[in-house]
């Protein structure tokens, strides 16, 4: 390789360098370090850890979704948590939703279907924000995207309760959570026993268990592509290495008789 | 041949028969056969094409997205997410639009320091250098409008404070900045008129890219040694030499590319964005795209409002007069001892600010900020004008043949030094 190209690729990296930096450099200041949890689908050859998704899907049916929506997921969605027509179409139909209006012009209630949007918890924002001391809790549909550090964030803030330093005081209603921005959260610790969700599958249900298995959940919600998306890409970068390698081939042979 | 017909030399009789009556297949064996192009190109020389190539992947994923998008406040941001999630390979194409502004910056911004160290943007380049400059203005407000779309909080917020700088022009900037916005706020007639102008800018920057290719087929490309080509020993058919090269550097890309966008499609932006937007909560800090931090941190750094718009579009609007603010007759760097550190310290000034652009606007940011935006303007303003008298270039190469050839070339072996050290 010439020192020309050496230097063509030094520049390259150099602005990708410079990309990278002004990203993660925009995290907001002052939030903790955040504890580094391994999960199944970290890294290019990464995927989702299914029945630890199906019992995290079951932490958010039992706990988060009590306060937290996820409008943009439908029940049809959970098939490809690997759950059967029959679990998926049992799951729907246990929530009542709104539909209408029918030809008397009356809206009205019936079982959920698939095909359904996940129920919200809550008829609108002002209702939300009513029942939970005026807090908005926020739509977890993207949430891994949608926060700096994604599945690790979910992680830590989770697990990330605790009682407050002395001299710091709460606020009425607020709780201490070392890795929220600002350390004052309204949200109540949400998993704070062992054993709060009932596996089905023999796992032990410790809070730890639960956090990394709705963690789990909640990445494949917001990033439900991101199987096919590795794969892809791992294929991707084979066949332009093998190009690559072809097309410098060419170019070296086309050039021969130049240099 | 029959009267008016061009005289076409394409043995095809089907194509000939269309080339006699639209000359197409003529022309492009001649610009991009023959066209005669200077033998000693580096990689760096790739990037014009990228650039090309990377304007048609925008073009061809942004309609195949435009198709699927409702640009409307209460929808936008679920029709994004209905792309990723239940259009068949939307995520593929959101991500490949999304990364391929980043992949378009970046190709440009080494496509114009090219044109900075190799000092293409001297005469008789000028003209052709300007109408680059455009396209780096229309693809900025291009890529600013597309961010807009998905109405995110980043979306919403970025198009606030950046349509609020016009509020900075005197006497009529309010009202120019209410016009813009179609009302009041950043609101619904805001997305509708960005989603039509990202779909129009695109097809204006093609039109413009035409104009600065026919430019550059008119005075043919510098190279590396900023010298004329003297005759046809220093040039090479531009097909199949330097349509090989350009393929190299072609897949190069598209492995860079693939790279960020099936491993790390959301590493240039910013998680805020999925965050659907809402005028009611304004985000800790408030960035814009890695690609315009630079700029950002220029705008920041003066403490009068007005004035640090002016600055930030004399930034770029300061390129449009390069070829006259550079008095050296020597087009590359390689022979300008004194400018060339000049030269790498602006490429560190320019740095140093994407990378102050991201920070909060505070110390030690803010001097950091200022010292490399004085540096930027002194060096394009007074460094440049005065080296111009100031500098003794080196002796350039007789030809760009002779300091190329190697090996079995007709040379005396003392001529194969290489040029820095010739004498």
């Amino acid at each position: 390789m010439s020192v020309k190209t050496l230097k063509a690729l030094a520049v390259a990296a150099g602005l990708l360098a410079g990309a990278g930096l002004a990203g993660p450099a925009r995290a907001a200041g002052g939030a903790e370090h955040l504890p580094h949890v391994n999960f199944s689908f970290d890294g290019p050859f990464g995927h989702f850890d299914l029945a630890s998704a199906q019992r995290g899907f079951l932490v958010y049916k039992q706990v988060c979704a009590n306060c937290h929506s996820m409008r943009l997921l439908s029940y049809r969605n959970l098939r490809e948590l690997g759950l059967s027509d029959e679990q998926v179409r049992a799951i729907a139909a246990d929530v009542q939703v709104v539909d209408g209006p029918n030809d008397e012009g009356e809206m009205f209630e019936r079982a959920g279907r698939p095909s359904d949007r996940f129920r919200s918890p809550f008829a609108n924002e002002k209702a939300a924000r009513a029942a939970n001391n005026g807090a908005l809790p926020p739509d977890l549909s993207v949430i891994t995207k949608a926060r700096e550090g994604g599945a690790q964030y979910i992680h830590a803030l989770l697990v990330g309760y605790e009682d407050p330093p002395a001299g710091v005081t709460l606020m009425d209603g607020m709780y201490y959570n070392k890795y929220f921005a600002g350390h004052q959260i309204a949200m109540a610790p949400p998993l704070s026993g062992d054993g709060q969700v009932e596996y089905t599958d023999g796992t032990n249900p410790t809070v730890d268990q639960m956090v990394r298995d709705v963690s789990q959940f909640l990445t494949w919600a917001a990033e439900p592509e991101m199987e096919q998306r590795k794969a892809m890409g791992v294929k991707m970068v084979l066949f332009f290495t093998v190009l690559g390698g072809l097309a410098y081939a060419v170019k070296r042979k086309v050039w021969a008789d130049v240099h | 041949m029959a009267s008016g017909l061009h005289n076409s030399e394409v043995a095809n009789p089907v194509l000939r028969w269309i080339d006699q009556r639209l000359p197409v297949i003529t022309m492009m064996q001649k610009e991009y056969g023959t066209f005669p192009t200077p033998r000693n190109f580096n990689y760096f020389w790739n990037f014009g094409a990228l650039a090309m190539v990377n304007l048609l992947i925008m073009i061809a994923t942004g309609i195949f997205l435009a198709m699927n998008y409702t640009p409307h406040v209460t929808m936008a941001f679920d029709s994004v997410e209905r792309i990723m999630r239940d259009v068949n390979y939307g995520w593929l194409l959101r991500y490949v639009h999304a990364n391929g502004a980043s992949m378009f910056f970046i190709v440009v911004y080494i496509h114009i320091w090219r044109g900075l160290y190799y000092g293409s943007y001297k005469a008789p380049r000028e003209l052709l250098w300007m109408l680059g400059v455009v396209i780096f203005l229309l693809m900025m407000a291009t890529a600013f409008m597309g961010y807009v779309l998905p109405w995110g909080q980043m979306s919403f917020w970025g198009a606030t404070v950046i349509t609020n700088l016009f509020s900075a022009v005197p006497l009529v900037g309010p009202d120019i900045v209410t016009w813009l916005w179609g009302g009041f706020s950043v609101d619904n007639p805001t997305l509708n008129r960005f989603f039509s102008l990202h779909y129009l800018m695109p097809f204006v920057i093609f039109g413009v890219v035409f104009l600065h290719v026919a430019a550059l087929h008119i005075t043919g490309s510098n190279n590396p040694l900023g010298i004329d080509p003297k005759g046809p020993q220093d040039t090479l058919p531009f097909h199949p030499y330097y349509t090989a090269k350009d393929s190299v550097g072609l897949v190069a890309y598209f492995a860079f590319f693939a790279v960020l966008v099936f491993f790390f499609p959301n590493l240039l932006g910013h998680a805020d964005n999925y965050i659907p937007a809402n005028p009611l909560v304004t985000p800790a800090h408030i960035v814009p795209e890695w690609y315009f931090l630079p700029f950002y941190a220029i705008l920041r750094a003066v403490p009068d409002k007005l004035g640090g718009v002016v600055m930030m579009f004399g930034s770029i609007a300061i390129l449009f007069v390069l070829p006259w603010l550079d008095t050296s007759p020597v087009r590359s760097m390689r022979f300008r001892p004194l400018a060339r550190p000049f030269f790498i310290v602006w490429c560190v000034a320019f740095l140093v600010l994407l990378y102050c652009g991201g920070k909060p606007p505070e110390e030690p940011y803010v001097t950091i900020s200022r010292v490399a935006t004085a540096y930027y303007f002194l060096y394009f303003l007074v460094i440049l004008p005065l080296l111009g008298r100031l500098e003794r270039p080196l002796p350039l190469p007789e030809s760009i043949a002779r300091p190329v050839l190697r090996g079995g070339g007709p040379l005396p072996a003392g001529a194969m030094s290489k040029p820095m050290e010739k004498a």
